[in-house]
Order: structure tokens, then sequence, then C-alpha cells
């Protein structure tokens, strides 16, 4: 098994992890005593990555995601965003977030609701236009920009939520399962979509997924969680090329890593019933 | 046509049951008055037309209080006391004042509400106190209390108007400051948006549809709260003096033909919002 194992080097250096977790725990105070979310996580996300996180409801993959974007504050640990703490990471602006819905405003355009990020962190006019441009080009939307949410599909929508996580240029994208709502169908197309995009941004994604094919198709690294306590009990990096066209998931190797994650699950109590 | 004849049906039956209810409660008084003028066997045709034209009828027929809504508002000088649309007039403006004191007053305490927990425990329960507490008693003491130290005309009739009117609106906006989802409100956080664009950029937006909501019942109520306030202060006009006037000297036509200008104010007022509504939101992109 490859699990990552974290050097103590944090801070400095030119090699430095986009996202670095030692020991991160987090335990959620409920009326029913304590739930520990997350318990013992170590993982080192390197600049370029594509890592998914699967596992099934309650394992902590969205807590983890949310606690790299300072949504949840760790209860043990550390956790470093391009070497700082989440909080500054944030005020940073250093990740674009895209949550499972698209949480378009229904009262803006598709270009406003890209601009509202743009907006809110002071950028110019020109620049915004240019921005917009770019990001709806990169998720395909082009000319659709005076539309209103509700004259959208729901793939559409949410590659319109890419759009604008892509916005203000942050390095880090993060994804809590971004097409989990959407059919089979259409979420294939957008998973090719959001390969060619990482591979002409060059950016560090995080995924979170609870479906195999998903995580195994898109990642360089998959994360293997397992609950109560939520913990990893697997990091798979994947040895598919770069080039991954849609038949890549009848390949041999990719049957071999899906099988490998399938096991991970399985060691961790993931496919057992809970009582 | 297809909407104009139901509508027109409607109204035709109502001013049929209205001229017949006319006819049953004004009869015992025209048959006093017969009896008086030795007038007997009057042909049925002959009585109704009698009963739709008194003096001072228990219940007027529609002509007869259009008639005096006509002659009282186009018949007459507008400077005039006598003259409806001078007291609709002092009516409206006190309506409107209140109104956009009440729509104030209701909008900052629902913002103070949503900020501030301590604020949220503290005055919500007398928000909802405040409204428990009958009107007719209030304004009396408002109007009588804030004369006595100077204060007449329209203020104190415009704060009986707020008095009413902040409270669905107080509710409305409570409820509308704090419809943006957890995941909209995350959204914002991630974007190190600070309160001010938070509630600029979302939480306004969300609350527009709770607010013309809220202000359709605000402006209604406020229309009652400035007819109520003028009740207590007959010198100084309005549609309340005109209803108050026409009780104390029988003078029903009188009292209809205020009820209904106060009616029609209401409509055309809550349309005007109505309108104000659709102006906002068509450049939203609302689903109509």
């Amino acid at each position: 098994m490859s699990v990552t194992t974290t050097t103590s080097t944090t801070g400095t250096g030119a090699a430095l992890a986009v996202v670095q977790a030692q020991n991160l725990g987090l335990t959620f105070p409920t009326a029913d005593g304590d739930v520990v979310a997350l318990s013992d996580v170590n993982l080192t996300i390197e600049k370029g990555d594509f890592v998914s996180f699967i596992g099934p409801s309650g394992c902590g993959k969205t807590t983890f995601l949310r606690t790299i974007a300072d949504l949840e504050q760790p209860t043990s640990g550390t956790l470093r965003i391009n070497g700082q703490t989440p909080e500054n990471a944030r005020k940073d602006r250093a990740y674009g977030y895209v949550f499972q819905a698209p949480a378009l405003y229904p009262w803006r355009t598709i270009e406003k609701n890209v601009a509202l990020p743009l907006e809110i962190m002071g950028h110019s006019q020109a620049q915004q236009t240019e921005r917009i441009k770019r990001t709806l080009d990169l998720v395909n939307l082009s000319g659709f920009e005076k539309k209103y949410p509700w004259q959208l599909s729901g793939g559409m929508q949410q590659r319109a939520s890419i759009a604008r996580a892509l916005a203000f240029d942050a390095d880090l994208l993060l994804m809590d399962e971004p097409f989990g709502a959407l059919d089979e169908i259409v979420r294939d197309h957008l998973n090719s979509e959001l390969l060619k995009l990482w591979d002409r941004t060059k950016k560090t994604i995080c995924f979170v997924t609870h479906s195999i094919p998903e995580a195994v198709y898109l990642s360089t690294k998959i994360v293997v969680m397992s609950p109560r306590p939520g913990r990893v009990t697997d990091v798979i990096e994947s040895n598919l090329p770069r080039e991954r066209p849609l038949d890549i998931r009848e390949t041999p190797e990719f049957l071999a890593i899906a099988a490998r994650v399938r096991d991970g699950l399985r060691a961790g109590h993931s496919y057992e019933e809970v009582v | 046509m297809n909407r104009i004849l139901p509508i027109l049906t409607i109204l035709l039956a109502i001013l049929a049951f209205w001229y017949a209810a006319a006819i049953w409660m004004n009869a015992p008084w025209q048959n006093t008055l017969n009896g008086r003028a030795d007038l007997t066997d009057v042909p049925f045709l002959t009585f109704a037309q009698q009963t739709w034209g008194q003096d001072k009828p228990v219940l007027p027929a529609p002509h007869q209080v259009f008639a005096e809504i006509w002659n009282a508002t186009m018949g007459l000088e507008f400077t005039s006391r006598r003259s409806l649309a001078l007291h609709a007039w002092i009516t409206l403006s006190a309506t409107l004042l209140g109104f956009v004191f009440g729509t104030a007053l209701g909008v900052g305490l629902a913002v103070a509400i949503i900020h501030n927990d301590a604020s949220d425990r503290s005055l919500m329960p007398w928000i909802i106190a405040s409204q428990t507490i009958p009107i007719l008693a209030v304004a009396p003491m408002v109007v009588v209390g804030l004369g006595a130290v100077g204060v007449t005309g329209l203020v104190p009739k415009a704060l009986i108007s707020m008095y009413l009117s902040f409270f669905p609106v107080v509710v409305g906006m409570v409820k509308g400051l704090r419809s943006p989802e957890r995941i909209q409100l995350d959204l914002m956080r991630t974007y190190d948006a600070n309160p001010w664009q938070v509630f600029w950029k979302l939480r306004w937006p969300s609350a527009l549809p709770f607010l013309f909501a809220s202000m359709k019942v605000g402006i209604a109520i406020s229309l009652i709260g400035a007819v109520v306030a003028e009740l207590s202060n007959a010198a100084g006009g309005g549609l309340g003096v005109r209803l108050l006037t026409g009780s104390y000297n029988g003078q029903t036509v009188q009292i209809w033909a205020a009820l209904f200008i106060a009616a029609g104010l209401a409509a055309v007022l809550v349309a005007i919002v109505g309108m104000a509504e659709r102006a906002v939101n068509a450049p939203n992109g609302v689903r109509a």
C-alpha cells in the first residue's frame, strides 16, 4: 500500500505542497455525544494533482474538503494550504469552491453570476469582462452570458458554477460532488470536459465523489476513506496517462485501479450495513 | 371576452342583490312615510323607486352612493370642506407618510434582528406584543397626547399608520433576509466577502420578494391606521372624519361614499406596489 507519508518539512521550499494535513482530526459535539468526522488524516497534495476523495456517506470526505476551505475548523493536528493556515489561504482567495448544487443567484444572469467573486474581490470592469469571457469559454458556455440560471439545464448550471470558481484564477479547485445530481450521460461528458480543463489550466483539483469509475477516470491520486471514525484507508497513485478518452474505462489498467479502490472501501468496512 | 363575461355577471349579481336589499331594508321607513302621507296601495315598482330615493336610507342604493361620490369630488371645489377629494387626499398623505415610516422602521428592525442575536431575542416579543394592542385604543391616546404637546396634523396620523404597517414588513424581511441557503452563505465566505457585501449582494436581493409581499399588506393597513387616527381628531379632516360625521348625522349615503373611496384608494395603492414589484423584478429575470 502506498499510503503517503508526510515529511515534517512545512512552510518553506520550492516544492511546497498545496495541501498538507498532519494528524488532522475533527470532532463534532452533538446531543448524542461526539461524532468523529475526521481522525488522524495524513495527506499531501502536490501542485497539479487531481485528487479524488471517495467513500460512503459519513466518511468525512466533504468535511475534509470544507476544512481545507476553512468552512470547518479542525479540532486536532495541523493543516497547511500553500504553507498557510486555512484561514489565511481563504483570505488570500487561494481556492475556488464548487458545491454539490450550482448555487447560482437566480436574479443574476450567467455572466453576472461569474462576475460575483470578481465584484467582491474588487476587480476592474475591464478585468471582469475579460475573465468572464475567458472562463465561460473554458466551460463551453459562450453565448449564454445573458441567460438566467433557470433557462439552463442542470449540467449547464453546474458548468456555470465551475466558471464562477475559476474566474478569479485560484490555483486550487475544491469540488464537492459537483456532478452528483446529474444523469450519467451528462456526467460522462462533464468528466471529460473537466479533464481537458484541468490539463489546460494546470490547476490542482480536489474532487469529492462516491462513484468509483468517476474517481478512477479523473484522478492522478485517489484517497479512499471510511466512516466511523472518518479516516483515510488507502491512497492510490494512478498510473493512467494524462490523456484519457472515455473508453479508457474498459482497459485492464483502469479496472485494476477500480478493483483496488473497491478493496480499500471493503477494508474500511464501507460495504457493511450500519445497524 | 372570456374574462369580462364572468366578472360582469358577478358585478350584475351584486348590484341586483344590493337593490333588492335596499328595498327590504328601507321598506319600514318608507311605509311610515307613506302612512303619514295617507298613500295606500302604492304599486310595487313605485314603492321600490321610493325606497331607492330616500334622504337618509338605512341602505343607500348604488346609484345614490355613486352620485354622492361624483358630486362630492367632481361637483365641488377641491378646497371645499365637503369635498371628498380633499378628504381622500388628507387620508392618502397620512397613509403614504406612515407607510414610508413603517417600511423604513420594519426594514431597519429586520436588519438589526438578523445581524444580532440579542436584538432578535429582545425585540421580537415586543414587536409581536405591539400588534396585540387594539389600535382603536391606542390611536386616540397618540393623537390626543401629541396634540397636547403641539404636534397635530399629518404626523400623529402617520405614526398610527406606521405602527400598523411596520409589523408585516419586519416579519417578512426577517424571513426574507434569512432566506439565503447555507450553501450560498458558505460561497460568500469562500470569497472572504465582508458583511456589507453579503448583505447587498446576497441577503437583500433574496429578501426583495418578501419585502413586496409585506408592503402590499403594509400599505393597506396603513390606510386603515390613518382612517382610525382621524376618528380621534374631527377637526383635521380625512375620510375617517367623513365616516364619523356621517354616522353622527345619519348621513348613510355620505358614509358609504367615504367607504367606497377608501376601498378604491386601498386597491389602487396595493396595485401600485404590485407594479413597483414587477418593475423591480423585470431586470432581475424572475419568472412571472
